[in-house]
């Protein structure tokens, strides 16, 4: 939404971005083997917390964040694209794998062949599974993202 | 007779019907069993259900319905008496849900807090590896298959392996053998821990899940050091390991069966004695012998029921039989002793590692045949047989012999069975998997019939499934 | 994988060694046992005398149900062009047992084995939905894998595998 440019609004807007990428907290969507580094993101070793995803959240009307973690089956596919329309915004999306990006090495009948074809994402992560550095790394682009204004979203 | 077939006595099934509509659903499959090869009368007068749809109970005719939709013989419950219909409720949980284990979605028909029937809907996960693994030679197939059941990668990956060596004909060294046990035996444990974790998260103590991934960490470290990744290793191929164990493994091995037994202390601590935790798996998610084999379940779920049966012991691969271990099992068959059946084979499995660590013998860790293995990297380029030996596998794969085979192996959730069809290529012709956790997952209903909602949390995690295991 | 071949006595012998399964075998002399080229005991049994041998073999030891799958041979073979393959286990006498039906036609079908082992629902809805294949008397025969309008069985030979082409993949060549 375009702005004049303005002190007053820019460090308003800047001040909301602070607040949104500092606490960012994700949706629970673990699918597949991804689901469980994503776990391990959020543990103990590489605590998640400390940049301010603290929880992440079952219900998709709290959560601001969705990790697609995994593969998308064709049946799966309506599913993911109703959590995200239920999310409010501001909202972003990581996909994180090789078969959330891009159908990974199932290219076949029964996955989605990326899960841009059926939500708008931010960052994409590979790795099959990627390692909790490697999401901690997506996160912290998308936070940086979000504060420079780069992802923008209403 | 009214149209009204719900219940008991209103269905003239003659001499052989059970007893009425008080008794529970597991007495029905046992009555199902025993009977013989006629379904009985009053299971296909029963209540009728569309496929993916709980119909309202009060159809114009339920026989009608029955011949329309198809009538559900597992997880249909007869009611003490007819509900109005205000009372019940179709709640779906999942497929996105917290505690569902993956994206497993269930139906639930609630009277209250109180699940009557329950239809469990799955291929939220459906991936084709089946079809995928008939487009991959064998040497790619571990590739594949490891990341069915994403907990347990290397066992996948040595049933699979173990399939096509049959096919094959070839026979390992032991060092590769041992190697394979290691891993295996490890990855039961990093496995339980994640269980553990789930299960204790699922049922409020949060901090299992912290406590329970630390101490995976330790292990995932080491399966990193060996084989490159930390989960879907493809490290376990037809022919033996992919590559030797690292410099130090033993020192790692030493740390790990170490520091995994206090965790285990600190998780009976919290969890064994605690009458919060007691309360909500005792008696909770009964399932009897009879069931276990008329559903196909092992495992865990099949000791805890009492059963002595772990392929491990019954019918050994990869030389497991020289290693000294007990099978620890339950009585009752609820999550409790599930509970405690897989606390316990966490520490058999750090003893099996122990020894396997001790008795590791010297030499290869892949067979010497060269048209299965490809040749050691130097090697190339020093000899042109070793460069086409490697190209050869690497692009066309070798071919296995025609036949068929099934494989079965002891997973951490049951028996995992890879059935390959190989017609000379190759490639396989058919790549099926009979994997532990569908079977678990059809049993749903029967465990989790006439309890409350926060029981079937506590029962799905203590059938611990796997959804890429299920819908592959 | 039935073969028009005849069993040698040997192969047949070695099945037959276990009592259980010989008793299955004298209860059904049509049944074409095999000891398959890695040694496991497998039958070829007619689909019309599918499940009264399913439940001879329950009766015979063989507890537990494992698994009903599928195989394509689309001409591959002679003889029929699926075979439907069950498979049980007797922890009692500590054998696996595999059963093979060969399954054919415009619209395939074979008896359903959920009165005897109510665990094979799960899988015969799974091998109807991927490869088609009816199972008569089966309680709720509805896709399981694929979404419920999907169209075809995936898992049957004459379906591709459904591979999208690679984007970008030449890019870098000169046009």
């Amino acid at each position: 939404m375009p702005e004049p440019p303005g002190f007053l609004t820019t460090t308003i807007n800047s001040i909301a971005n602070w607040a949104r990428y500092q606490s960012s907290w994700g949706a629970t969507f673990g699918l597949a083997c991804c689901a469980i580094e994503m776990m391990h993101t959020g543990a103990a070793h590489n605590d998640l917390a400390r940049f301010g995803m603290e929880v992440f959240r079952a219900s998709p009307r709290q959560a601001d964040l969705m990790i697609v973690a995994g593969r998308v089956s064709q049946k799966m596919a309506p599913v993911l694209r109703q959590v995200y329309d239920q999310m409010p915004e501001p909202k972003w999306v990581i996909s994180m794998g090789a078969c959330a990006s891009t159908g990974g090495m199932f290219n076949n009948y029964a996955l989605v062949q990326g899960v841009d074809q059926v939500v708008p994402v931010d960052v994409y992560v590979p790795g099959c599974p990627p390692g909790p550095q490697s999401l901690m790394h997506a996160i912290l682009t998308l936070h940086e993202g979000i504060k420079t204004g780069e992802f923008v979203r209403v | 007779m009214s149209e009204d077939t719900t219940t008991e006595e209103n269905v003239d099934v003659g001499a052989d019907a059970p007893p009425p509509a008080t008794e529970h659903e597991r007495r029905q499959l046992h009555e199902i069993w025993a009977a013989g090869t006629e379904e009985p009368a009053w299971v296909r007068a029963s209540t009728a259900e569309g496929a993916q749809m709980m119909l309202p109970r009060d159809q114009a005719s339920v026989v009608e319905v029955a011949e329309e939709g198809g009538t559900l013989v597992s997880d249909d419950r007869l009611y003490d008496e007819e509900l109005p219909e205000e009372e019940v409720t179709i709640l779906n949980m999942g497929p996105q849900h917290p505690s569902t284990h993956g994206v497993l979605r269930l139906q639930l028909e609630l009277e209250g807090e109180i699940v009557r029937r329950v239809k469990p809907i799955i291929g939220y996960l459906h991936t084709g590896m089946e079809k995928t693994g008939e487009t991959l030679t064998f040497l790619q197939g571990p590739t594949n298959v490891t990341r069915m059941d994403y907990l347990a990668p290397f066992h996948n990956e040595l049933c699979f392996s173990l399939a096509t060596e049959a096919l094959l004909g070839i026979d390992l060294p032991p060092r590769a053998q041992a190697i394979r046990v290691l891993m295996t035996e490890l990855n039961r444990v990093s496995s339980h821990l994640t269980w553990v974790a789930t299960q204790g998260m699922d049922l409020g103590a949060v901090s299992m899940m912290i406590y329970g991934i630390r101490e995976r960490e330790l292990l995932l470290a080491f399966f990193e050091k060996t084989t490159g990744l930390r989960m879907n290793h493809n490290y376990i191929r037809p022919g033996g390991v992919a590559a030797d164990l690292p410099d130090g493994w033993e020192d790692d091995v030493a740390g790990i069966l170490e520091r995994i037994p206090e965790g285990l202390d600190d998780y009976h601590d919290l969890l064994t004695n605690n009458p919060i935790f007691l309360g909500r798996t005792q008696g909770v998610g009964v399932i009897t012998p009879e069931e276990c084999f008329a559903y196909g379940i092992t495992g865990p779920p099949l000791r805890a029921a009492g059963v002595d049966w772990d392929l491990r012991k019954a019918q050994p691969y990869s030389g497991i039989e020289q290693y000294d271990f007990d099978v620890p099992l339950g009585e009752h068959g609820d999550v409790y002793d599930r509970y405690l059946v897989r606390m316990e084979e966490m520490r058999q499995s750090l003893r099996i590692a122990a020894q396997v660590a001790e008795s590791m013998p010297a030499g290869d860790y892949r067979t010497e045949d060269l048209k299965v293995t490809p040749p050691p990297r130097k090697r190339i380029d020093e000899s042109m047989e070793a460069l086409i030996h490697h190209f050869k596998i690497f692009t066309e794969g070798f071919k296995v012999p025609a036949g068929e085979h099934y494989q079965a192996i002891e997973g951490p959730r049951g028996e995992l069975g890879h059935y390959v069809v190989s017609v000379g290529e190759a490639k396989p012709w058919r790549l099926h998997c009979r994997t532990p956790s569908f079977a678990a997952i059809q049993a749903l209903p029967t465990m989790m019939g006439d309890q409350l909602i926060a029981d079937s949390i506590a029962i799905i995690a203590s059938i611990d499934p796997v959804l890429g295991d299920v819908d592959r | 994988m039935t073969d028009e071949s005849p069993v040698p006595e040997e192969a047949k012998a070695g099945v037959l060694s276990a009592p259980p399964l010989a008793a299955l075998a004298e209860a059904f002399p049509d049944a074409v046992v095999e000891y398959s080229a890695t040694g496991q005991n497998v039958f070829q049994v007619d689909g019309s005398r599918l499940v009264e041998f399913v439940q001879a073999a329950r009766d015979a030891g063989f507890e537990m149900f494992i698994d009903v799958t599928a195989v394509d041979y689309y001409r591959r073979r002679p003889g029929p062009r699926y075979d439907v393959v069950i498979g049980l286990l007797s922890l009692t006498h500590n054998l696996r047992l595999r059963i093979l039906v060969g399954v054919d036609g415009d619209v395939p079908s074979a008896p359903s084995i959920t009165s005897v082992y109510p665990g094979a629902n799960f899988y015969e809805r799974e091998v109807y939905d991927l490869f088609g294949i009816d199972f008569t008397g089966h309680p709720d025969l509805t896709r399981i894998m694929m979404p419920d309008d999907w169209d075809g069985h995936p898992l049957r030979k004459d379906t591709p595998v459904g591979s999208v082409p690679i984007q970008f993949r030449d890019t870098h060549k000169v046009q």
